[in-house]
């Protein structure tokens, strides 16, 4: 087997998980400047639900088709982590718009420990194993070896990013969206309703969110009260490295960290001699984050100027 | 807490002489809590007031970064990771080095502020929330460094951590042992409740002058604007690297006497939920202010261990079985008021009286 095929291959499964949450982040940082650091943590919810749901599913109607079982725990995964976003606005955020920056990222803080400890007190310490649905098998791809729940997650966060383009260019809402970004105020002297507008942005990110934790969680086959929280934070170096509140940046810088990372941590071995080793995998986004932010604070398709006093 | 103690004396005696007997008041208050505590409540108290004394020189230093200069570094705890880890290696059989406290109190401070420079030189340019998360990013680099630096040459001895590592001794008497002195026997957290307390004391001192002085006057321009501080001819490049230097040196002698106080060191205590609790000592105690984040500090580090001591026997008695564990509910109700707070107090508890005729909130934000 090619290991730098295999390599290229999780990177990019790695790296579509990471774009859904960096989408989130961005389209929230478009419009608000915030940096909503409670969103690793609605990834984190969204895979507990749905796990929750599954294993309600599986116990009650055993005969059900996978495929519905994963629909429904997908959409009730959905469905509460939009509500949750809703809610994080409206409670959180909302009431500090006009306050100074650090108000509403000190009280993004909160809600992330918040969440973080309400899972752990719902769903215990321990790591869950997710129970396998669909029976996993295995194809081979320019010499590498792709799971059918990999091609289900590159499947996946392709339409929904498509999707969300979709939305965000074409439709009335994404209009009102883009508009909103652009200047609040005049957004609102347009006749848009600008709260309803930032309420919907954060929870489309929500549900994208939703299913990135679905698929990490399908991926990995373990969920964990604390596993929002790096996810969270790399998916927002991905947004940053592709240009914060811009879209196709997010998943372009998606893509690429997964594809640093998974190659990184291949190959740290042989290039330093032995020296670091592949546990220094999370390393490789920070190093990366810090970079970008240094030498190209706009990211790689971003034109805005970060220079705000 | 000499506006505190002023306000209180001028209320009761108008007197203005009667603040010296306040002082001597608070000392001798201070003097003799630890005995109080350990003849009421136990020993455990001394060691945790021993802790409270730590971090409040802890946010002290990142007060300087965050309430002076208006830098957010969300990877402070780097700081005290770097002073706890130079004392453990220099003190302790790992590498069978047993230096002198005053020879690595210095090395520990260095040490830490050439990291604060590491950190600052290129983060200069950012602000705000950027230069949040690449201190956050930092603080998590420099964990993970510790975690994995067993191997191929153990340095830090991986998640295990160092054991065994020196208490301060002075004149060849081991601080933590028990000892007699003037028929007074003092127990180790007794000693080091002293020790701690000088050295936070000269903090404070060091911290309130800082403040004051010409440096201090640039970082609160800089904090205000950044562009005008500039144009008013201050080098700001060179007053924000010693904010963090001076931020970071503070943070690696307290982690420093963090090692030795414990005798054991190991990356789970250096993780990004320690920064943040700093972080909030500084805010809830009130950004900038001294005696505010003293405050903060203090409250942070005692609640929680009276919730602790609390939580489990209060949910017994009511419910008839413990529900929620103590350290879940205490970072429920951390969480919690960080949120609150924000809401309804943004300026901290206890805020700097410049701070409340601080710019405009609508001018500031932009």
């Amino acid at each position: 087997m090619d290991i730098f095929a295999q390599q290229i291959l999780n990177g990019l499964v790695l790296g579509s998980v990471y774009a859904l949450v960096a989408l989130g982040y961005t389209m929230v940082y478009g419009i608000l400047g915030l940096i909503n650091f409670a969103h690793g943590e609605v990834v984190m919810i969204g895979a507990m639900i749905a796990l929750a749901v599954v294993s309600i599913l599986l116990s009650a109607f055993p005969e059900m088709h996978p495929l519905l079982t994963i629909l429904l725990a997908g959409v009730s995964a959905i469905l509460v982590c939009m509500a949750l976003a809703f809610l994080i606005e409206r409670l959180a955020y909302r009431p500090l718009r006009n306050a100074p920056r650090l108000a509403p990222l000190i009280t993004a803080i909160g809600i992330s420990i918040l969440l973080q400890n309400i899972a752990m007190i719902i769903w215990g310490r321990k790591y869950k194993t997710v129970p396998q649905i669909f029976p996993t098998e295995t194809f081979e791809l320019f010499g590498a070896s792709i799971t059918s729940v990999q091609i289900f997650i590159i499947t996946i966060s392709a339409v929904l990013m498509t999707g969300l383009l979709v939305i965000v260019h074409f439709t009335k809402l994404g209009r009102a969206m883009r508009a909103t970004s652009e200047s609040q105020r005049v957004a609102g002297l347009m006749g848009i309703n600008v709260n309803k507008i930032i309420s919907v942005t954060f929870m489309m990110g929500a549900g994208l969110a939703a299913v990135a934790g679905i698929l990490i969680a399908g991926n990995y086959s373990v969920v964990h009260y604390s596993m929002g929280f790096m996810l969270g934070l790399k998916a927002f170096t991905a947004a940053v490295l592709g240009g914060i509140g811009n879209l196709g940046g997010a998943v372009l810088g998606g893509l690429l960290l997964g594809l640093i990372e998974s190659i990184g941590a291949g190959y740290i071995g042989d290039l330093t001699g032995g020296f670091l080793g592949s546990h220094y995998q999370d390393v490789f986004a920070f190093v990366v984050l810090i970079v970008v932010l240094v030498f190209r604070p706009t990211g790689i398709m971003g034109e805005r100027v970060s220079e705000r006093a | 807490m000499k506006h505190f103690v002023q306000d209180l004396w001028r209320k009761f005696t108008g007197n203005k002489r009667a603040l010296f007997f306040g002082y001597i008041f608070l000392f001798v208050a201070l003097a003799v809590l630890p005995f109080l505590l350990s003849n009421t409540v136990g020993l455990t108290w001394v060691r945790i007031l021993d802790f409270a004394l730590i971090y409040a020189m802890l946010a002290l230093g990142l007060n300087i970064v965050v309430g002076f200069a208006g830098l957010l570094d969300l990877g402070y705890i780097a700081f005290y990771a770097v002073g706890a880890y130079t004392w453990a290696l220099l003190a302790s059989p790992q590498f069978d080095l047993h230096l002198p406290f005053w020879a690595i109190l210095p090395i520990g401070a260095g040490m830490a502020a050439l990291f604060g420079v590491l950190l600052g030189a290129p983060t200069l340019r950012l602000r705000g929330d950027y230069l949040a998360i690449v201190t956050l990013g930092f603080g998590e680099i420099i964990r993970i460094f510790l975690n994995n630096l067993d191997h191929p040459i153990n340095v830090t001895n991986g998640p295990i951590g160092i054991n065994k590592i020196d208490p301060i001794s002075i004149g060849g008497a081991d601080l933590t042992r028990t000892h007699e002195l003037l028929g007074v026997s003092f127990s180790g957290a007794h000693t080091y409740y002293y020790v701690l307390l000088t050295l936070l004391f000269m903090t404070v001192v060091i911290c309130v002058r800082l403040e004051k002085s010409r440096i201090g006057r640039a970082w609160l321009a800089i904090r205000e604007d950044e562009l005008a501080a500039q144009a008013m001819g201050i080098n700001t490049r060179n007053v924000k690297l010693l904010a963090f230097a001076l931020g970071a040196m503070f943070g690696g002698i307290a982690g420093g006497l963090f090692a030795s106080l414990q005798g054991f060191v190991s990356p789970e205590s250096f993780g990004l939920l320690e920064s943040i609790m700093v972080l909030c000592m500084v805010v809830l105690g009130g950004m900038g202010h001294v005696y505010g984040v003293l405050l903060g500090a203090i409250l942070l580090t005692v609640l929680p261990e009276i919730l602790r001591s609390t939580a489990s026997p209060i949910q017994s008695t009511l419910f008839g079985d413990v529900y929620i564990d103590p350290e879940a509910l205490r970072m429920l109700l951390f969480g919690l008021a960080l949120i609150l707070v924000m809401l309804i107090r943004p300026t901290g508890l206890w805020p700097s009286p410049k701070r409340r005729t601080s710019v405009d909130p609508d001018i500031a934000k932009d």
